[in-house]
C-alpha cells in the first residue's frame, strides 16, 4: 500500500479543502481541467480561495462555476480575459475579485520552484515592462533578470488521464498542460482519472507524474465537452 | 539597394507566405496566437519545420475538422488541432524552458507596436478598462533566438506602429529582429530600423509616413 490514496467518490477526494486555502487548477483553458473536482470543491463549500491557473473559466463550467459560486478571493493566472470569460470579467469589473497577473511561464516555473525546493530565480520574462516593475532586478553575464518567488498551493486540483494505484499518473496529449508542475507544487494534490488500472500495469518508462506527488486519486467519467473553436 | 518585389500592398495571406519563405528549413518556430498563425499554412512542403504549441507540444499539425475535434488537443489559441508523426507533448514548466532556455529557432507574433530599437507592445493597449491578459506574450518576446513581428504597418487610424518609442505597455526589451508589414520589411534592432524589401511603395514615401529614421 503506498500513502496515495484512490477514493471512491469526489467528495472524499475533495474533502478537508479548508476556507481561504491556495489551490492549484490545473488545465489551458477547458484542456486538463479538473472539471469534476471542481464541481466537488463547489459542494463542499470552501470558500475565500486564492485560485492559481492559467486562465479565470470559461462560460459556466467548471473554474467559471465556482467563480460564480463566489467562493474565489484572489486568481492568479496568465490569461484572464477570453471570448467565454464573462464570469470572471463581471467580477472584476465590480470589484469582486483580485487578480494578478503572472506571464504564463513564470507562472509555471514559479510552480516548479516551489515543488522543487527553490527559493526564489532570476527569470528573463517581463524585465522592462510593467509586469517586472518593482522586482528586483539582476544583470547576468549581461543579461537582465526579474527576481521571482515560488508559488505553492495548499492543494492542486488537476485531470491526469490515466493512474495506477500508486498514483503514478500518464495524461493524454495538450492535456497535460500545468498539470505535471502543479502536482509537485501542492501540499496535497488530488488528481481525477478517466481510468485507474492496477499497480505495474503502467510502464514505468512512460509515467509522467511519480506518485510521490499525487496523495489522492479519484476515477471519474470521460466528459464530453465543446471547445472553443471546434468546426 | 531595396527590393520592391510587389506593385501593391500584401495580403495578410501574401505577408504570411514572405513570412513562410524566411524561416530556416528544419527551425523549431512557434507562431503566436492570430494573424501568425497562417504562416504554417504556406511552409513549402518538405521544410522541415517543427511547430511549437506553448500548451505543451512539438510537431503540431493543422487545425482539426470533423472528426478530428478532440477537446485535448488544442494549441495555445484553444483551437483544436491535429498532431503529425514524430510530435511530443511536455508540461508548461517544459514548455517555457524550450523557449527561456533559447532552444526554439523563430517566434512570430503579432504586435501593437514595435519601436526601431526592436521593443515590442503587443499585450495590453494600457485602456483604463481593459483587463490585463499576457499569457505567454512575454516569454514568447524573449525566448527564441529570432523574434519577427508580423503586423500592418499603419493602425485604423492611420498612424505608424513602428515608432521611435512605444508608447503602450512593453512586452519585452530589444527582443524583435524583423519586423513583416503589409508595406515593407525592416530589420530593427540597436542600430534602429533597415528597410530590406517594400511592397507597392517607394521608400521615399515610407520615410515621410513613418516618424524615424530609415537607413
Amino acid at each position: 500500500m503506498s500513502r496515495t490514496e484512490v477514493l471512491e467518490s469526489v467528495d472524499a477526494a475533495v474533502a478537508g479543502i479548508e476556507d481561504g486555502s491556495t489551490v492549484l487548477v490545473g488545465g489551458f483553458g477547458l484542456a486538463g481541467m479538473p472539471f469534476d473536482l471542481i464541481d466537488g470543491l463547489i459542494r463542499q463549500g470552501a470558500t475565500d480561495l486564492t485560485i492559481v491557473s492559467n486562465n479565470a473559466g470559461n462560460g459556466e463550467v467548471g473554474l467559471a462555476a465556482l467563480l460564480k459560486a463566489g467562493r474565489v478571493r484572489k486568481v492568479l493566472c496568465s490569461f484572464p480575459r477570453q471570448s467565454d470569460s464573462y464570469v470572471f470579467d463581471e467580477l472584476y469589473r465590480t470589484g469582486r475579485i483580485e487578480l494578478e497577473v503572472v506571464p504564463q511561464g513564470n507562472l509555471a516555473e514559479r510552480m516548479r520552484a516551489a515543488g522543487a525546493g527553490i527559493g526564489a530565480f532570476f527569470s528573463p520574462t517581463a524585465v522592462g515592462t510593467p509586469l517586472g516593475e518593482g522586482k528586483e532586478q539582476r544583470t547576468i553575464d549581461g543579461r537582465d533578470y526579474v527576481l521571482e518567488y515560488p508559488i505553492k498551493g495548499d492543494y492542486a486540483l488537476i485531470g491526469a488521464h490515466r493512474a495506477d494505484e500508486m498514483g503514478n499518473l500518464v495524461y493524454r496529449k495538450t492535456a497535460r498542460n500545468f498539470g505535471p508542475v502543479m502536482a509537485t507544487a501542492a501540499a496535497t494534490t488530488i488528481a481525477q482519472v478517466t481510468e485507474v488500472v492496477p499497480t505495474g500495469s503502467l510502464d514505468p518508462e512512460a509515467v509522467v507524474t511519480p506518485g510521490i506527488f499525487v496523495d489522492r486519486v479519484v476515477r471519474v467519467d470521460a466528459r464530453h465537452y465543446t471547445v472553443q473553436g471546434a468546426r | 539597394m531595396v527590393s520592391t518585389s510587389s506593385t501593391h500592398a500584401l495580403t495578410p495571406d501574401e505577408l504570411a507566405a514572405i513570412v513562410a519563405r524566411d524561416i530556416p528549413q528544419g527551425a523549431y518556430v512557434n507562431l503566436g496566437i492570430g494573424q501568425p498563425t497562417k504562416v504554417a499554412d504556406h511552409l513549402p512542403e518538405g521544410s522541415g519545420v517543427v511547430l511549437h504549441t506553448e500548451n505543451g507540444m512539438l510537431n503540431m499539425g493543422p487545425a482539426a475538422t470533423g472528426d478530428q475535434v478532440d477537446p485535448d488537443l488544442t494549441n495555445a489559441g484553444k483551437v483544436p488541432v491535429t498532431e503529425l508523426p514524430g510530435a511530443s507533448y511536455f508540461h508548461h514548466a517544459d514548455s517555457f524552458a524550450m523557449m527561456r532556455g533559447g532552444h526554439l529557432d523563430v517566434c512570430v507574433l503579432g504586435a501593437f507596436q514595435v519601436s526601431a530599437y526592436g521593443d515590442l507592445a503587443n499585450w495590453h493597449t494600457g485602456a483604463p478598462d481593459a483587463i490585463p491578459a499576457v499569457g505567454g506574450a512575454m516569454d514568447l518576446a524573449i525566448g527564441a533566438k529570432q523574434v519577427f513581428v508580423m503586423m500592418t504597418l499603419f493602425d485604423k487610424q492611420g498612424r505608424p506602429k513602428l515608432v521611435p518609442t512605444c508608447t503602450y505597455p512593453l512586452t519585452g526589451v530589444g527582443c524583435v529582429s524583423r519586423v513583416y508589414t503589409d508595406v515593407a520589411v525592416f530589420d530593427v534592432g540597436v542600430d534602429g530600423a533597415v528597410v530590406r524589401e517594400t511592397f507597392g511603395i517607394e521608400v521615399g514615401e515610407l520615410q515621410e509616413r513613418l516618424e524615424l529614421p530609415l537607413s
